[in-house]
């Protein structure tokens, strides 16, 4: 049985290692944040990190991510307060709901590494991800306010190591 | 034609009627008189007081709603939440939410039943809620008066408390709950006779309060229908056949799929619903093995009648229906367009059509079944659960008072989820191999088996007198008849022309605010498009073509004259008889909608254009005013790129303003990927696009600008899901014609279309 880390905790999945890593987090460790969309890597609905990367993870089979650090919605941040859930409900983001789990793991994908996108660079990053309800413009806000609370939340972490 | 379950006349489906007093206590309906029930749900707490069907108050103090409405996003639990809160007087962060079942007693108190659509829900809802509000409200202070001894009349509700403002006492809805002094009951004559807060005292309604429904959908911990887990549960793959609807299956060999792990059995269904044909449900330990089972399946199938047909065929045969004198049944017949078009100064008359469009929500569809004693459990997230409630019954032999539906947040509903095809192989599956069936369509399952919007087929020929006015529109819509296929008969309208009923479904919108003194609409049923491409209500259903009709129409006739288009429309929204009222709402939002985005202000560039529309969606009776104007470029190889949208829309009163922009743009920009990005075909019977890579609904970078500008004045609160859609399609049309010259008639707009269009 493969063993994974995810969210920090190592299980082993009964599951063989050809499944994709979706079924695995939905059925085996009944973590449902993480959704089915698309089965082949076209909307983004599934999208979880490996290693810090967005992946979608009905393309990414459980064999390929044994030993890696595996991070879905529900282990995005302890309370659910990571900038960009909090920036998501400041803005009023969801409609459905349905797509937000993967578009809020794609955008912390993005601004883990770049905390001061523009808005292209945003629209480049997020646009492998369907919205129905095409909630798009209030995605981009909240992108950007995310974006500035991580940027002030360094310059006071900066700060205080200054002094 | 397809044989349908009779709806239970018990189940009380679709009366229109205003049932007054529905939300009073003590409402004898329900399932509380079937054995085996397991009525968790219906149980309250005995020291919670409950003023209303509707909501419950804990002795926390908490104010729970239950809300008989499908929430798909456009976050309506929160609004009947908001507009209960409103006249009850409670804080907004005391408010909770709960989903109900299907049990009578919360369906909706207009219609009847349990069914979300038409952008009615606050419209129709607005005054139960109101009333169940205050009718807690009155009980709760009632309460508090006689224990601390003063009179009602002295007493002041707000955010959860009553107060008494010369004695300084106060209580808290928690400790007057927890009293147990709070039984006022309201008979639905006292109900009626509750006098309603005017706008003016408002504290709630028109406020943006958070949507009770966002911070779980941010954590992954909002539960959709496709999240349910039941004990010992299997999972249900489906193979579907390669022709949408008429398909039998001749034989399934499941050789192959036995050696697949965890595989339990291979179910063809025998639906005698209807719903669905020649579908085969894999049955494994995991979805995955049922995936890899469903594809182990060798299956032959008997195409059946449709499995020639094709989107040119039902072009084709549309066109034959639409030629014919005696086709259809008239939805409008004023005066006589005939005569009037026959001494017309000019006439002139386009073909309008729109291709199939496909809902794709982004949760795939989805239905888990459980037999449990004498009932059936439903779990699923669904639009119309008094009907699918009975078409599980059908597929599982049983009579519909013991289904009990468990609803779900929808991922997506845009009227997919009206339909119930979903539950017919969970159910099937699960009595086979006895245990509960998890059912999940793959994205291919649910994009070839859509219950699409029909292909539509629209001749509009038009009259006008010597000075350029419109005088005379024979306006025939030819299509599938999406809710005749319901199969309930009250869905349906009887024809101005006494040839029987008709699905206004299809025509709603034709009948508009412009004064035309000779105009006539035909409803045409395309009995083969019908029966090939058994077709639903996709987001703003009849308006979506028949204001892309009308709406290019008319700016084709302005432009023949040399008018203005928007003058020309205002010209003729006169507001004279029975379009008094609305045609100046539908007027006064054009030219807000214009004045906002500059029209006709400055000259653009070269390749750039604006276009106006303005539409009275969804209904005649329940129209929310919206206009637009689209701002368009066009490239010498017709590709459009819509550089903003501009839409205004009369709502009369607005619940949550923040939530009304969330709909309102994302209507519009529904609108726009119907007007270019999405088109569905039908070749040898069957779909051909089967996922996002072939089915391409708008994505962030192909985003407008977009404004939206929402009017309340305070009228009646009217709906706003689904307005926007229609208005977006003739906006673009009509300024890409502004921009280059080129009038396209075909919906998706294509790059292909316009730069022929420029040819010619």
């Amino acid at each position: 049985m493969p063993n994974l880390n995810i969210n920090g905790r190592n299980v082993s999945v009964d599951a063989a290692g050809d499944s994709p890593l979706l079924w695995a987090i939905r059925e085996q460790l009944q973590m449902t944040g993480t959704k089915f969309g698309c089965g082949a890597g076209l909307c983004g609905a599934c999208t979880v990190h490996v290693n810090g990367e967005a992946v979608r993870s009905c393309q990414t089979m459980v064999s390929e991510v044994a030993g890696k650090k595996i991070v879905t919605i529900e282990g995005l941040s302890a309370k659910g307060d990571h900038p960009l859930q909090k920036a998501w409900i400041a803005e009023q983001v969801p409609q459905c709901g349905y797509c937000q789990s993967g578009q809020i793991m794609q955008a912390a994908a993005l601004l883990a590494k770049n905390n001061n996108p523009t808005r292209e660079e945003v629209v480049e990053h997020m646009d492998g991800n369907l919205c129905r309800c095409m909630t798009y413009a209030r995605i981009q806000k909240a992108i950007m306010r995310a974006a500035s609370e991580m940027r002030t939340a360094s310059n006071v972490s900066g700060d205080r190591r200054a002094t | 034609m397809n044989t349908h379950v009779k709806i239970s006349q018990s189940t009380d489906l679709s009366r229109r009627s205003f049932l007054v007093g529905t939300a009073a206590a003590g409402l004898a309906l329900g399932y509380s008189a079937v054995p085996g029930l397991d009525s968790a749900w219906a149980a309250t707490a005995p020291a919670s007081f409950d003023p209303s069907v509707w909501y419950s108050i804990a002795p926390d103090g908490l104010v729970t709603v239950t809300v008989g409405k499908a929430d798909m996003g456009q976050h309506v639990a929160s609004t009947m939440a908001q507009i209960v809160c409103e006249e009850l007087g409670a804080n907004w962060k005391d408010m909770r939410v709960q989903l109900a079942s299907n049990d009578p007693k919360y369906n909706d108190p207009v219609l009847g039943a349990q069914i979300t659509g038409g952008s009615w829900s606050t419209m129709m809802n607005f005054e139960a809620m109101s009333r169940g509000g205050a009718a807690g409200r009155i009980a709760l202070t009632e309460a508090a008066a006689s224990a601390m001894g003063v009179p009602a009349g002295e007493l002041v509700v707000r955010d959860g408390v009553i107060s008494h403002p010369k004695s300084k006492k106060q209580m808290s809805f928690a400790e007057i709950v927890k009293s147990g002094k709070a039984t006022k009951t309201f008979t639905p004559e006292e109900l009626k006779a509750i006098k309603l807060k005017t706008p003016d005292q408002y504290t709630m309604i028109g406020v943006s309060v958070p949507q009770l429904d966002i911070p779980e959908k941010t954590r992954g911990a909002a539960k959709y229908g496709i999240d349910t887990m039941l004990p010992g549960m299997a999972y249900g793959a489906l193979v579907t056949p390669p022709v949408r609807f008429g398909a039998t299956v001749k034989s399934v060999d499941d050789s192959d799929a036995k050696k697949v792990p965890g595989f339990i059995k291979a179910v063809t269904l025998d639906d005698k619903t209807g719903t669905t044909s020649g579908w085969v449900v894999a049955v494994a330990s995991t979805y995955q093995n049922a995936r890899k089972a469903a594809g182990a399946l060798k299956i032959a199938y008997d195409g059946g009648p449709n499995a020639k047909t094709s989107s040119e065929s039902l072009f084709a045969e549309a066109k034959r229906l639409q030629a014919l004198e005696d086709s259809g049944q008239f939805f409008v017949k004023d005066g006589d367009p005939k005569a009037a078009l026959a001494t017309a100064s000019k006439v002139m008359e386009a073909e309008y059509t729109t291709n199939i469009n496909i809902h794709a929500p982004m949760e795939p569809m989805n239905a888990t079944a459980e037999f449990k004693g004498d009932i059936l459990h439903i779990y699923t997230g669904n639009q119309f659960a008094t009907r699918t409630g009975a078409i599980a019954a059908g597929a599982a032999g049983i009579d519909p008072k013991f289904v009990v539906m468990h609803q779900a947040w929808l991922g997506g509903g845009f009227g997919r989820r009206l339909d119930a095809d979903m539950v017919v192989p969970a159910v099937q599956a699960a009595k086979a191999v006895g245990k509960p069936v998890k059912l999940i369509y793959s994205r291919e399952n649910d994009m070839t088996m859509d219950f699409s919007r029909p292909l539509t087929y629209q001749k509009v020929k038009a009259g006008l007198d010597g000075d350029g006015r419109l005088i005379a529109l024979s306006h025939d819509v030819v299509s599938a008849w999406p809710t005749q296929r319901w199969g309930i008969p009250d869905f349906l309208t009887p024809s101005v022309d006494k040839k029987g009923p008709l699905d206004s479904f299809t025509v709603n919108g034709s009948d508009f605010f412009y004064t035309v003194p000779n105009h006539h609409v035909r409803a045409i049923k395309n009995e083969l498009a019908h029966n090939a491409t058994p077709s639903g209500q996709l987001r703003s259903v009849a308006p979506g073509w028949t204001f892309w009709a009308v709406e290019s129409m008319i700016d084709e006739l302005a432009h023949s004259v040399g008018k203005d288009p928007a003058q020309y429309r205002i010209d003729m929204l006169d507001g004279k008889g029975a379009n008094a009222g609305g045609a100046q709402r539908l007027r006064n939002t054009l030219l807000a909608a214009m004045g906002m985005a500059g029209y006709g202000t400055k000259q653009l560039p070269k390749g750039e254009g604006m276009g106006v529309a303005c539409v009275s969606s969804q209904e005649r009776a329940t129209a929310s005013w919206t206009a637009c104007v689209a701002h368009v470029a066009v490239a010498p190889s017709g590709e459009v790129k819509v550089k903003k949208l501009t839409v205004a829309t009369d709502v009369g009163t607005q619940v949550n303003p923040d939530g009304i922009q969330a709909q309102v743009s994302g209507a519009a920009l529904w609108g726009m990927s119907l007007a270019l990005f999405e088109k569905a075909t039908l070749k040898d019977g069957g779909i051909e696009q089967t996922n996002f890579d072939s089915y391409t609904p708008l994505r962030m970078s192909q985003m407008p600008e977009i404004a939206v500008s929402v009017i309340a004045n305070g009228e009646k609160a009217t709906g706003v899901g689904e307005p926007a859609v229609t208005v977006v399609a003739p906006a673009i049309g009509n300024a890409v014609f502004n921009a280059v010259g080129a009038r396209v008639r075909s919906l998706p707009i294509t790059a292909e279309a316009v730069k022929a269009a420029m040819k010619a």
